[in-house]
């Protein structure tokens, strides 16, 4: 016995119980996410089927059939009261509109402003408020954002000329704004995850700032960056409450026929169908649910793809 | 001290000081710095330096860590700037010609003043374009191709990589990353190469290699490098410069030039009893 063994209380079983504890309690809190998930799916499964309730597996092949009539009859019909007939052309032309328009004007400004705050910006008191300033418009509420927009694109403070009413470049120069923070932090989260050896290494063989930047830096920053702006228009896709603001009209019967047209959006049109008093509607809203959520698995498996494409490029 | 021999102290300093010589060459010091004096913010990081390292020789700086050896490296390709707060006093002359200051552009000096640094950093490119990137934003029209296989060549690496040009330079080990960066820097023709601790990530034979590599490359280059290993520095380099940390300095480290000699005059027989102690184990 060794004379610092009186001193040492190893409570030993204490200490190794308190491992598996602990990794028990975060796998059930993984698994809440996950449980969470499957039975909404299912649950928003079952409810666009119409409340079938006999058992599936006597019918599986009858109640797929039945699924994907209604998912067709959705995609391809336009808004109506009459629950039979109705669906959700109009709104999801419409998102898909906005995606476009968001994709085209706010990533590269959303890029651009990442870029300049890391890499050319000089460290000092302006960047450090512009950079608290970001964070913080990352948080506020998309409502807000939707009266902004209002503010700012749809009625242009009352300048006639420049007021875009409530037309789908409103909607995207609003949904850009939204989005925007979130771009400029990932990209430059991204970008400073670029080893700063790699920097100083072509620095070194005379390139310019510009040379490193484009020639490098961009090329190893690009997964973080795609991921960043594909999580950011996949918020798109969700939002509703600047679009309610903005103008994305419920009852729109006709496509936009171009950036300046009157829109209507997925996530509107589900809302709409939601407060709906017949049951039947309730069949409607879980199909469009389903759409929403099957644009947004496919953006973020996209999004996946194209990080492990590029990572494994280099 | 024991290991003295009365002949070598009275062996004349490699350099002539401002002596004109005959030949196309007037100056044989590639790099001449004069009252160098480097600020990190308030404080001073190198005092007074005067140093000026000979053409087409190696020229190793040795210090204990903090005594400013990669500071003073850093200076010569102006790498210090992109520190914020880096501020630098006196004056760099690179072949008579001044490098200090605002007047000069360090992207322009940057081709013709190479680094390799501490730990092998190759692009995560394929290793045919490692070596093309820096000739091709240089603005390089030659063969591509050749410009690629000299540089290989020289740098003791072409053997071992031509059959996987286009394969990732990360796939490569440790000290065919770094000699893949000395060709990365050869291929843009470099006049002089700054090497910062090039070694210290590899094991003794690729270590070996390196230094095989340096001593085939000072024909035509003039070589300055920075190593904690104090045998290294004594069986590559011809000059040794010793600095040392200013015991006077308080709250940060000032390095000072302690002694600049031949590199076996500067380990057999140091003039400066700082020298003498770090070389012998005592400090450092």
């Amino acid at each position: 016995m060794s004379r610092g063994d009186a001193l040492y209380h190893p409570n030993r079983r204490l200490r190794r119980s308190l491992g598996p504890f602990f990794g028990a309690a975060c796998f059930l809190a993984t698994l809440t996410g996950v449980v969470v998930l499957a039975v909404f799916l299912a649950s928003i499964f079952f409810a666009a089927l119409g409340g079938t309730v006999h058992p599936v597996w006597d019918s599986l092949g009858q109640a797929i059939r039945d699924f994907l009539t209604l998912m067709s009859r959705l995609i391809t019909n336009r808004q109506s009261s009459n629950p039979a007939i109705a669906g959700f052309r109009v709104g999801l032309v419409g998102t898909l509109w906005l995606l476009g328009l968001v994709a085209v004007i706010g990533i590269p400004i959303g890029i651009g402003a990442g870029v300049f705050l890391e890499e050319y910006a000089p460290s000092g008191r302006l960047k450090r408020i512009i950079q608290t300033n970001i964070s913080n418009l990352a948080g506020v509420p998309s409502i807000v954002y939707g009266i902004l927009g209002l503010a700012l694109f749809v009625r242009a403070f009352g300048a006639k000329g420049l007021a875009l009413g409530p037309s789908l470049l409103a909607g995207a120069f609003t949904l850009g704004l939204l989005i925007l923070p979130t771009i400029v932090i990932t990209t430059q989260e991204a970008l400073r995850a670029v080893p700063s050896s790699l920097r100083q290494a072509a620095l070194a063989l005379g390139a310019t700032r510009w040379q490193v930047v484009s020639g490098h830096v961009l090329p190893a920053a690009l997964p973080g960056i795609m991921t960043g702006a594909i999580l950011g228009l996949s918020r798109v896709i969700g939002e509703t409450a600047p679009l309610l603001m903005v103008g994305a009209a419920g009852s729109i019967l006709r496509l936009p026929k171009g950036v300046l047209d009157r829109y209507t959006a997925l996530p509107v049109e589900i809302y709409n169908y939601a407060k709906e008093p017949d049951r039947q509607f309730q069949m409607i809203t879980a199909g469009g649910i389903l759409i929403l959520m099957l644009l947004l698995l496919t953006m973020n498996a996209a999004a996946i793809v194209i990080r492990n494409k590029f990572r494994r490029g280099r | 001290m024991s290991l003295s021999e009365p002949g070598l102290d009275q062996r004349p300093p490699a350099i002539p000081d401002d002596e004109p010589s005959s030949g196309p060459d007037p100056d044989p010091a590639v790099l001449r710095t004069r009252g160098l004096q480097v600020w990190y913010g308030p404080s001073l990081a190198l005092r007074n330096i005067d140093i000026a390292f000979p053409r087409h020789k190696i020229t190793a700086l040795i210090g204990p860590s903090g005594s400013g050896k990669s500071t003073l490296l850093r200076c010569f390709n102006r790498m210090n700037d992109l520190i914020p707060g880096a501020r630098m006093e006196g004056e760099i002359r690179f072949d008579g010609e001044l490098i200090s200051g605002d007047g000069a552009d360090p992207v322009a000096l940057r081709r013709r003043i190479g680094m390799v640094f501490q730990k092998p950093n190759p692009f995560p490119k394929s290793i045919y374009n490692n070596i093309a990137w820096g000739a091709r934003i240089n603005g390089y029209r030659g063969d591509m191709d050749e410009l690629v296989e000299r540089s290989l060549r020289r740098a003791a690496l072409w053997d071992e990589v031509k059959s996987k040009l286009h394969r990732s330079g990360l796939e490569l080990s440790g000290g065919q990353q770094q000699r893949l960066c000395i060709a990365r820097t050869l291929a843009v023709e470099p006049e002089v190469i700054l090497m910062d601790e090039p070694c210290s990530a590899l094991d003794p034979i690729s270590t070996a290699r390196v230094e095989d590599l340096m001593d085939d490359l000072k024909d035509e280059y003039t070589i300055v490098i920075v190593t904690h290993n104090m045998q290294q520095a004594r069986r590559v380099s011809d000059m040794t410069a010793c600095l040392m940390p200013d015991e006077t300095a308080v709250g940060h480290r000032t390095g000072v030039l302690a002694e600049f000699s031949p590199t076996d005059v500067l380990f057999t027989n140091p003039r400066d009893q700082r020298t003498e102690a770090y070389i012998t184990g005592r400090i450092g």
